[in-house]
């Protein structure tokens, strides 16, 4: 009925190839851009960019970072956290070295820079898989950290260790700093968030990205297809770095514009992203959508409704909310194991033959 | 999925709604998490003080206060998150209570022109109120208390304290670094060995630092912790058979929670601080009467009278008292965030006043400026005695060495504004 396909013929393979085949879908995917576009920017307060919105989209880039790691490599890392922190300081370096620079280049920058960390950071992945890259990886994380807190260098020698985002404009435009206007920091990030999910989408289904999965499906039958593992692995730690240090340099620059490395890109970072990319679904990008979606809007839905709403102490709230938000995740994972994106899928096949099932 | 959620959210906000006049206080707290121990006591004297304000004298010049509370976690994007859903309502004032979230919303609060009170931490150079216009640390903040612990240790040593060796024990964060710099120049003054020890969030493990005390035995230990880690590190101590009066814990490791974990040896463990303690004050019948034995206490209702929950209520007294005489200075009672600040930078307190609200002798006299917004840095230090399970103050206020802190204070406040383009003026 929805999803209807009947008269939606296809003339040529790229047609056939698109990302929504069906012109349902197509189109719900062009009113949501236009949406969150046209419409969003005028309509947006403080609070629906400092506590939805940012957070949502910044954690989104993250996922989709890692999601191409984890989801499409099968490369497990623990190392996103300290990945964001390599991101978010090379963000304030550039901005305080050279602040003529446009922010928007430097964030790019900030990313290429992760990507040559990760690239650095992938290196064990040669000899090693799974659970021991894992703990490899991890080990990235509290280096990283350690690294940012002890070389007073990173911090430009400030007396707290904090790093702090100076106001910088986009075309005469504050986007960081306390002057930011909600609809700009919010569209800095919807840009880099719609570039990165097209980038990520066109990577993961051209011949990057099959090499990549051939590497996950099993490492050994890629290589004797003539798949070379160094450059597959590496290229993929290069990618995932490259959206997950832009995330971290818009989580300090735009988001929070003060940090602390210890507290905001400790290893409760790494799990939170790799939490994403599993409930939203490993192996695709509306999952990082859907992932980061669930895990950073659910905490504030309920908060508002158990504390705003039903007026119950903060404290029991609180304590709630981690029992609701992990039985919400354990619920899922059983109900699906392979995530939102899954349940996504099923539930567009089953709107495809509705209301006539065979 | 998300559409709901977003629909859902929507409406649950809009359930929410602002509220109309009252003077509202957020009280940015932490009952969950590794700082809970001691984000539950301050919070429960905050909010308690309040609801005896409204209950006794029905609120501050006749206008009720409204208490909204936020938890936080100590996390500074769930302090961002509360700022922001909680800034509509016509918030007079924030207290943090962490490092951290006063750092994010220093210049967010700026912005928004409203105050943030900052009391005994946060960025110290805030004392500059010509930079930081909305920033107030009255009445002490870290430097002081830096200042404070080596000066007490000079009195000790009959003023000499050349080649001693000092080591801080702290935690790795903007708040266990903030003494770092007035301690290193204090060192270059008065000629003792300074060593570094920091402790990672959020604390627990700390066997190789007290390793290295046992290994360098340093004539004292000053410590910079906060939640779980002051009960550690009081605990290593205690293990290494570390002397407990040579270990002096700013005004954040000194609570009752830090010592009662290590039993008996915790004994003559020394903390710093900026207010009376105990609860042998006037006050104390009017609380019991209006808002414990009412049953309208904040929380459990079983730390009054603690060291935090004292804390929490000098906070909450300072605020009235800056909403007095915001109130005066506008003459209205209704008074809005920026006649708050107003009021906080006329802010005086002398002893008449402390003893007229039956808190004789609670906390120093001092009067706020544009010049200074944090106080006169005074301080006292405090002593746990495990018997009779209280700390006890062992001195009167003292200064702190204004030379050191005024001219660190200055240039990092320079720094600041020339960062961000502010111009120091105060008028």
């Amino acid at each position: 009925m929805f999803y209807r396909e009947a008269g939606d013929f296809k003339t040529s393979y790229a047609e056939d190839n698109q990302t929504f085949p069906i012109k349902f879908d197509r189109y719900r995917y062009y009113v949501v851009l236009l949406i969150a576009f046209a419409v969003v920017p005028f309509i947006i307060n403080d609070y629906w960019v400092n506590a939805v919105f940012l957070p949502f989209l910044i954690y989104a880039i993250a996922a989709i970072g890692l999601n191409i790691l984890v989801g499409y490599c099968g490369q497990v890392s623990l190392g996103t956290g300290g990945f964001m922190a390599v991101g978010a300081y090379a963000c304030y370096k550039l901005m305080t070295s050279f602040p003529e620079v446009s922010i928007l280049i430097h964030v790019i920058i900030a990313g290429a820079i992760t990507a040559a960390v990760g690239v650095l950071f992938g290196l064990p992945s040669l000899r090693i898989k799974g659970f021991y890259l894992a703990v490899a990886t991890l080990a990235a994380q509290f280096f990283l950290v350690w690294l940012f807190n002890r070389v007073p260098w990173f911090y430009n020698y400030s007396a707290s260790g904090q790093i702090s985002a100076p106001e910088r404009t986009v075309l005469g435009v504050p986007v960081t700093g306390a002057e930011t206007a909600p609809w700009a920091a919010y569209m800095v990030c919807l840009v880099f968030v719609a570039v990165s999910a097209i980038l990520a989408r066109n990577l993961t289904r051209g011949m990057a990205g099959r090499k990549w999965m051939a590497i996950r499906d099993m490492d050994i039958a890629a290589e004797i297809i003539g798949v070379d593992p160094l450059k597959a692995k590496l290229s993929a730690f290069a990618v995932s770095s490259f959206f997950i240090g832009i995330a971290g340099a818009l989580f300090f620059s735009v988001y929070l514009g003060a940090v602390e490395v210890g507290e905001v890109f400790g290893i409760n970072k790494s799990f939170l992203v790799l939490f994403m990319v599993i409930i939203g679904g490993l192996g695709s990008i509306f999952g990082s959508f859907a992932g980061a979606a669930f895990l950073v809007l659910l905490p504030v839905l309920l908060k508002n409704v158990l504390v705003g709403s039903l007026g119950w102490p903060t404290d029991l709230a609180a304590h709630l909310e981690f029992m609701i938000v992990g039985a919400l995740i354990i619920a899922f994972l059983v109900a699906e194991p392979h995530g939102l994106a899954q349940l996504w899928r099923v539930a567009k096949e089953k709107l495809r033959l509705w209301p006539f099932p065979h | 999925m998300r559409k709901t959620l977003m629909t859902a959210a929507l409406g649950a906000v809009m359930a929410a709604g602002p509220a109309i006049a009252d003077l509202v206080v957020v009280d940015t707290s932490y009952r969950t998490g590794p700082y809970a121990a001691n984000g539950i006591p301050f919070s429960d004297g905050y909010q308690d003080y309040f609801t005896l304000i409204n209950e006794r004298d029905g609120g501050v010049g006749g206008e009720m206060i409204k208490v909204v509370e936020c938890e936080t976690g100590y996390n500074t994007e769930k302090g961002v998150e509360c700022y922001e859903a909680t800034k509509g309502e016509g918030t007079l004032v924030y207290q943090p209570l962490s490092t951290g979230i006063t750092y994010q919303l220093i210049p967010k609060a700026t912005a928004d022109g409203i105050s943030l009170h900052t009391m005994g931490y946060g960025r110290t150079s805030a004392k500059n109120g010509a930079v930081f216009k909305n920033v107030f640390n009255y009445p002490a903040n870290y430097w002081d208390g830096a200042s404070h612990a080596i000066t007490h240790i000079l009195n000790e040593n009959g003023g000499d304290i050349s080649g001693r060796k000092i080591a801080l024990v702290y935690h790795n964060s903007a708040y266990g670094k903030e003494p770092i710099r007035t301690l290193e120049e204090l060192s270059k003054k008065h000629g003792f060995e300074l060593t570094l020890l920091p402790v990672d969030h959020p604390g627990q493990e700390q066997k190789s630092q007290w390793l290295q005390i046992r290994r360098e035995k340093p004539d004292n230990v000053i410590m910079w912790g906060w939640g779980v880690m002051n009960q550690v590190a009081i605990q290593e101590a205690v293990n290494i058979r570390y002397p407990m009066d040579q270990f002096i814990g700013i005004w954040w490791s000194g609570s009752e929670n830090d010592v009662k974990a290590a039993g008996d040896k915790a004994n003559g463990y020394k903390a710093l601080t900026f207010h009376n303690l105990g609860s042998d004050y006037p006050l104390y019948d009017d609380m019991a009467k209006y808002v414990v034995d009412a049953g309208k206490a904040a929380g459990a209702g079983d730390q009054v009278g603690s060291v935090l929950y004292n804390r929490g209520m000098y906070a909450a007294m300072l605020a009235v008292e800056a909403m007095r005489t915001a109130q005066e200075l506008a003459g209205t009672s209704a008074i809005n965030a920026a006649q708050m600040r107003d009021g906080m930078e006329a802010l005086e307190m002398t002893e008449a006043k402390m003893a007229g609200l039956g808190l004789p002798g609670f906390g120093p006299e001092f009067k706020v400026s544009c010049e200074n917004h944090g106080g006169d840095g005074m301080g006292a230090v405090s002593q746990w005695n495990a018997e009779k399970g209280e700390f006890e103050l062992i001195t009167d206020y003292f200064q702190s060495d204004q030379d050191v802190i005024g001219a660190l204070v200055a240039e990092d406040s320079a720094a600041f504004a020339t960062e961000n383009g502010i111009e120091a003026s105060c008028n």
